[in-house]
């Protein structure tokens, strides 16, 4: 069997577990949820104020969720071994990844296309004439931070102070993504919208290098 | 068990070290195991008879040395030289029911047919009736006989029982001697890890003490068969 078909079979996996129990989507949705309304208390949003703070808030809140949705990534398989039992399964190390990887993006961009109608509200910014570039941004980034985020999620499964190693890792690792980001979110919340080209390259780059990464080494963050 | 179709196989292992950080788990073990041979790994707590299983898995990288699979049926399936591995812990998933695991690793492994084998394991470890039930509902001994279909779904010629009664009730042990003798009957080829004399034990053709990672004795017959069976834990 090759590699996309046993990414599918295990996407199936991650998708029945998750949207049986609801943990993950839950958690990470709560957690924004509560910067978004908590900032709000901060500053007056008026529109001028939200276009320059909004932007950084907001990725700031997705980082730090994704770091609570990445965290059980891989210490759900340590739980009953299970991973062992993938390894033991498929043909390519890099299908646990791929699938991994395509839930985690897709959990986040529910969670962030979830969220953004409140925080436009709230925050008072006019989204609706760049909801396809936003898109576009919510995708790539989430694509990057699921990327990284799931490779340093199966090294620091095997650490003794798992819990702690994650966030340390992968919010200085993803800083690049927060910043491209932002200034590109930024650019499509300004009075006259534009599309920032070289920020929305530089996530689609940082994808395809992590991606590569994660399938020419995946295969060692596996091993015991 | 279902009349397997596979060549019987046999492993070798080639002075073979593996190495946690200062500590040696395994020292220079060299071992051929024959085609359809039942062996039983007995040895204290600590004497690397889990590392050993689980480096002829291939989960788990020798520091020196390496593990081979002797020549297979030659058909080109790849299930047959991937061996169905039952470890300590149960390798399914709470979250999903018993056929739910199953099938996932049945279509993992491109076993034909996967529902048609998945419903006979189901059948043949008695959880029929339980199909449908999530697996975090089972006892302990629910779950070593899903864990116990799930290694042979593909119909490994190779299988590796890490202390496979590990939960089990004695009629759960009774079931688990039959499964393991029909198996060696077939001509699978056994490696298992188990401690003390029981009635699992018993299926073995071939007894090796392991003592701190090395090969303190490797008898087929006799007294000496009898004796490392019967070495319980420290």
């Amino acid at each position: 069997m090759s590699l996309l078909p046993n990414a599918a079979v295990l996407l199936g996996k991650e998708l029945r577990t998750e949207f049986r129990s609801r943990e993950l989507l839950t958690t990470t949705v709560v957690f924004i949820l509560i910067v978004i309304v908590l900032f709000s208390f901060t500053f007056d949003p008026t529109s001028d104020e939200s276009r320059r703070f909004a932007p950084g808030l907001l990725w700031l809140a997705f980082l730090f969720a994704s770091s609570l949705m990445l965290q059980p990534c891989f210490l759900r398989e340590q739980q009953n071994d299970t991973l062992s039992a993938l390894r033991l399964s498929v043909s390519d190390p890099f299908a646990i990844f791929l699938a991994k990887v395509a839930a985690n993006t897709l959990f986040l961009l529910l969670t962030e296309l979830l969220l953004l109608p409140i925080f436009a509200v709230m925050y008072n910014v006019p989204i609706t004439r760049v909801l396809h570039w936003l898109v576009l941004v919510f995708f790539l980034a989430s694509l990057g931070i699921s990327t990284a985020g799931t490779a340093l999620s199966a090294i620091s499964a095997q650490a003794r102070m798992r819990e702690l190693l994650l966030p340390l890792l992968m919010l200085p690792l993803l800083t690049p993504i927060l910043v491209a980001s932002t200034e590109v979110t930024k650019r499509l919340f300004e009075r006259e919208p534009a599309v920032q080209w070289t920020g929305i390259g530089f996530l689609a780059v940082f994808d395809v290098v992590f991606l590569t990464a994660l399938w020419l080494f995946g295969e060692y963050l596996l091993e015991e | 068990m279902t009349p397997p179709s596979f060549s019987p196989v046999g492993l070798r292992f080639e002075n073979i070290d593996k190495r946690y950080g200062g500590l040696l788990a395994l020292r220079s073990v060299s071992l051929a195991i024959a085609p359809g041979e039942c062996v039983v790994f007995a040895g204290r707590n600590g004497s690397g008879k889990t590392t050993l299983l689980r480096i002829a898995a291939r989960l788990v990288r020798p520091s020196r040395g390496s593990v081979s699979f002797s020549e297979s049926s030659g058909d080109g399936n790849e299930n047959v030289i991937r061996p169905g591995f039952v470890a300590h812990a149960t390798m399914v998933y709470d979250e999903l029911t018993a056929e739910e695991n199953l099938l996932l690793f049945a279509r993992l492994q491109d076993v034909q047919r996967p529902e048609d084998r998945v419903d006979a394991l189901l059948k043949e470890v008695g959880l029929s009736e339980r199909r449908a039930s999530l697996v975090r509902t089972f006892s302990r001994g629910m779950r070593q006989r899903v864990a116990i279909a799930r290694a042979l779904l593909h119909e490994p010629a190779v299988l590796l029982f890490d202390e496979p009664a590990t939960g089990l009730d004695p009629q759960g042990v009774a079931w688990l001697a039959d499964a393991i003798r029909r198996l060696r009957d077939s001509g699978s080829t056994i490696l298992m890890s188990l401690h003390g004399e029981s009635e699992i034990s018993s299926l073995g053709t071939r007894a090796i003490r392991l003592d701190a990672g090395s090969i303190a004795a490797d008898t087929r017959t006799g007294a000496t068969f009898r004796s490392i069976l019967a070495i319980a834990d420290a």
